[in-house]
């Protein structure tokens, strides 16, 4: 039901998007040419942990095991750059690239074909046994690419430069910002339109009663299944971007505790909205980055917030806000 | 042989270690339904308060009872401050609210303990080996810990089934409601559970000592195999643990002390033994996958 109202205020959207579009000549004009990055990293962060929400939220299914489409995203950028770099095709024939035009696309193709596989395994279960599946197959892929010589074992592979798309000058951090800013309103009006199709509703009805939609003859398997590679292939879509603003992919992008991160992303903002991901995402980073500027012990910090959401706020920050407001 | 031997006995205490922890883990999930992602953390207390009280003392036997000590208090602290506001609340909840907790032990521990990793002496009584057969000589200590471990497991088999509070136990995990309906004082019960867990998962941490390093993130590493465990011998089963347990811990120590070389006939020796590595420990989770697709709700459930 959020997901709809999300919508019926465009007028806070529209500011909201006008406030992004002008944040890197904010940052530089106060001084704080920092928050461009910060707030690429929102964005990219935003895409991921709102690709986890379609089927966290909406589907009911929780997955513990996002952060392997995240890394994989990443990795397919860095070993395309890796290939291109050494001028040595991929398994002999296919040849690397630094063209974002190309490994975008190949990211979001490799990450949903994961995602088809994992899911359609994971999705015979439910329950605890399949936060746990998800979590297992994340680490088998994070244990495989720690395994990969090739491609930098545990330490990573780092990529030279950022990947090229015709006529931007990508090595401008404000560049990379405005890419990702078009990416994510791109994105998140697709995810507007999925959430809102008869196909999201689909799944919102199963998540509150499986029973019922088989009733009407609705397969469920295939509609969770569904919702599962998309937000695989968002994840991927995620990871890829960070891997470019990085310029860096490591197992670190598939250990379970990302995937932690990102179910926190999504239930500080409030499971299960449209733009809920976002915002938790966005309270996360930044989160982070005061707790860890201002003490080294932030996690504990960060740990008691934790806490205190989940015990005491149902409905992450946008609730809290409209509690306050005394909506509710 | 006695290679294959050593590796089997290593893969039994693995094994028994695991057990400890998917014990208390498995309890929990089957009669509370909570996913308790601090067992891990309840494990890292009970190794740094036994290692702390060992090294100030020097007696590794005083360790035992201040580890065991500070693991059932910190279980039962967090049984009430906080899992006990997450019966009944969905898996996400639970999932996050003990994940904060990992975050919070981890820091508290860093900011009391330092990050450098603690060690603690052995006993002079474990210390050394034994030969077991000609030719197959192993650890003492090692050995303590399979007794220690078959004793709990021979002591959890007799709670659950010879004693008052082990019934309620098994009524709880078969129907909860019903339990609760017949008058049943649940919350005690589920406290006691709670501190039970939190007490073994404390001995596995200090037994644990001497062999790994005592250090932040310890808890995390064996909390995500003790999963495993408890989802493939199946939620709420101790049983179902016990069997589970001693599998993953023959299969991931077997894997790891073979594979490497089974690799190194068809690869070079340096890049064979990196992926040597990474296979075996992918082992047990495509283990885990397996016997999920194939029972969806573990080994020892029976599916409805």
């Amino acid at each position: 039901m959020n997901s709809e109202t999300s919508f019926k205020r465009p007028a806070l959207l529209a500011a909201v998007l006008i406030v992004l579009i002008a944040l890197p000549l904010i940052a530089d004009a106060t001084g704080y040419s920092a928050m461009t990055s910060l707030a690429t990293r929102i964005l990219i962060y935003g895409i991921a942990a709102a690709s986890l929400n379609l089927v966290l939220g909406y589907g009911g299914l929780v997955s513990f095991g996002h952060a392997a489409f995240f890394g994989i995203g990443g990795y397919v950028v860095g070993i395309l750059y890796q290939h291109y770099s050494l001028e040595e095709p991929l398994f002999g024939f296919i040849p690397g690239t630094n063209q974002m035009l190309i490994t975008l696309p190949a990211a979001i193709l490799i990450s949903g074909l994961a995602a088809a596989a994992i899911g359609a395994l994971s999705l015979r279960t439910g329950g605890v046994q399949f936060i746990m599946i998800t979590l297992a197959f994340a680490q088998m892929l994070f244990f495989l690419f720690v395994s990969l010589k090739t491609y930098g074992g545990d330490d990573g592979l780092i990529i030279r430069r950022t990947n090229e798309l015709p006529g931007l000058n990508m090595r401008d951090k404000q560049t990379v910002y405005y890419v990702c800013l078009f990416i994510t309103v791109a994105f998140f009006a697709l995810l507007w339109r999925i959430v809102n199709s008869r196909f999201g509703k689909v799944l919102v009805g199963l998540r509150q009663s499986e029973k019922r939609m088989a009733a009407i003859g609705l397969p469920a398997y295939r509609y969770r299944l569904t919702a599962f590679i998309i937000s695989g292939m968002g994840c991927g879509l995620a990871g890829a971007l960070m891997a470019n603003f990085m310029r860096f992919a490591s197992p670190d992008m598939m250990h379970w505790t990302k995937s932690g991160e990102l179910m926190v992303m999504v239930i500080l903002g409030g499971v299960g909205t449209l733009f809920g991901p976002l915002i938790g995402a966005a309270v996360f980073i930044v989160l982070e980055t005061t707790l860890a500027a201002w003490t080294e012990n932030w996690q504990l910090a960060l740990g008691f917030i934790l806490l205190f959401v989940v015990l005491y706020t149902q409905g992450g920050v946008q609730a809290l806000i409209l509690r306050l407001k005394g909506k509710r | 042989m006695t290679l294959f031997l050593e590796q089997l006995l290593n893969g039994v205490q693995f094994g028994v270690m695991l057990f400890l922890m998917a014990a208390g883990l498995t309890l929990i999930f089957g009669i509370m339904g909570v996913i308790n992602l601090a067992h891990g953390s309840i494990y890292m207390i009970g190794a740094y308060a036994g290692t702390f009280i060992a090294a100030e003392t020097g007696s590794f036997w005083l360790g035992i009872p201040a580890a065991l000590a500070a693991a059932a208090l910190a279980g039962v602290a967090i049984e009430f401050l906080v899992v006990r506001r997450l019966y009944g609340r969905d898996h996400l909840d639970q999932v996050l609210a003990t994940f904060g907790l990992i975050l919070i032990f981890n820091q508290a521990v860093t900011m009391l303990f330092g990050r450098q990793p603690l060690f603690v002496q052995m006993p002079s009584l474990l210390d050394g080996s034994v030969e077991l057969l000609p030719g197959l000589s192993y650890p003492i200590y090692r050995l303590a810990i399979i007794l220690v471990g078959l004793l709990v497991a021979l002591g959890l088999y007799l709670l659950i089934n010879r004693t008052r509070i082990g019934m309620l136990v098994r009524a709880g995990s078969t129907n909860r409601e019903m339990v609760r309906a017949l008058g049943v004082d649940v919350r005690l019960l589920y406290t006691l559970v709670f501190g039970l867990g939190a007490l073994l998962a404390g001995l596995a941490g200090f037994m644990a000592g001497p062999i790994l390093a005592v250090q932040i993130g310890m808890g995390e590493q064996i909390l995500i195999t003790t999963f495993v465990v408890v989802v493939i011998g199946g939620v709420g089963s101790i049983r179902g643990a016990f069997f589970a347990s001693l599998i993953l811990g023959i299969v991931d120590t077997g894997l790891r002390a073979y594979l490497p070389g089974l690799l190194r006939q068809v690869m070079v020796g340096p890049e064979a033994d990196a992926l040597g590595a990474g296979i075996s420990s992918m082992g047990i989770y495509l283990l885990m996958a397996i016997v999920l697709l194939i029972r969806p709700k573990g080994l020892f459930i029976r599916n409805s």
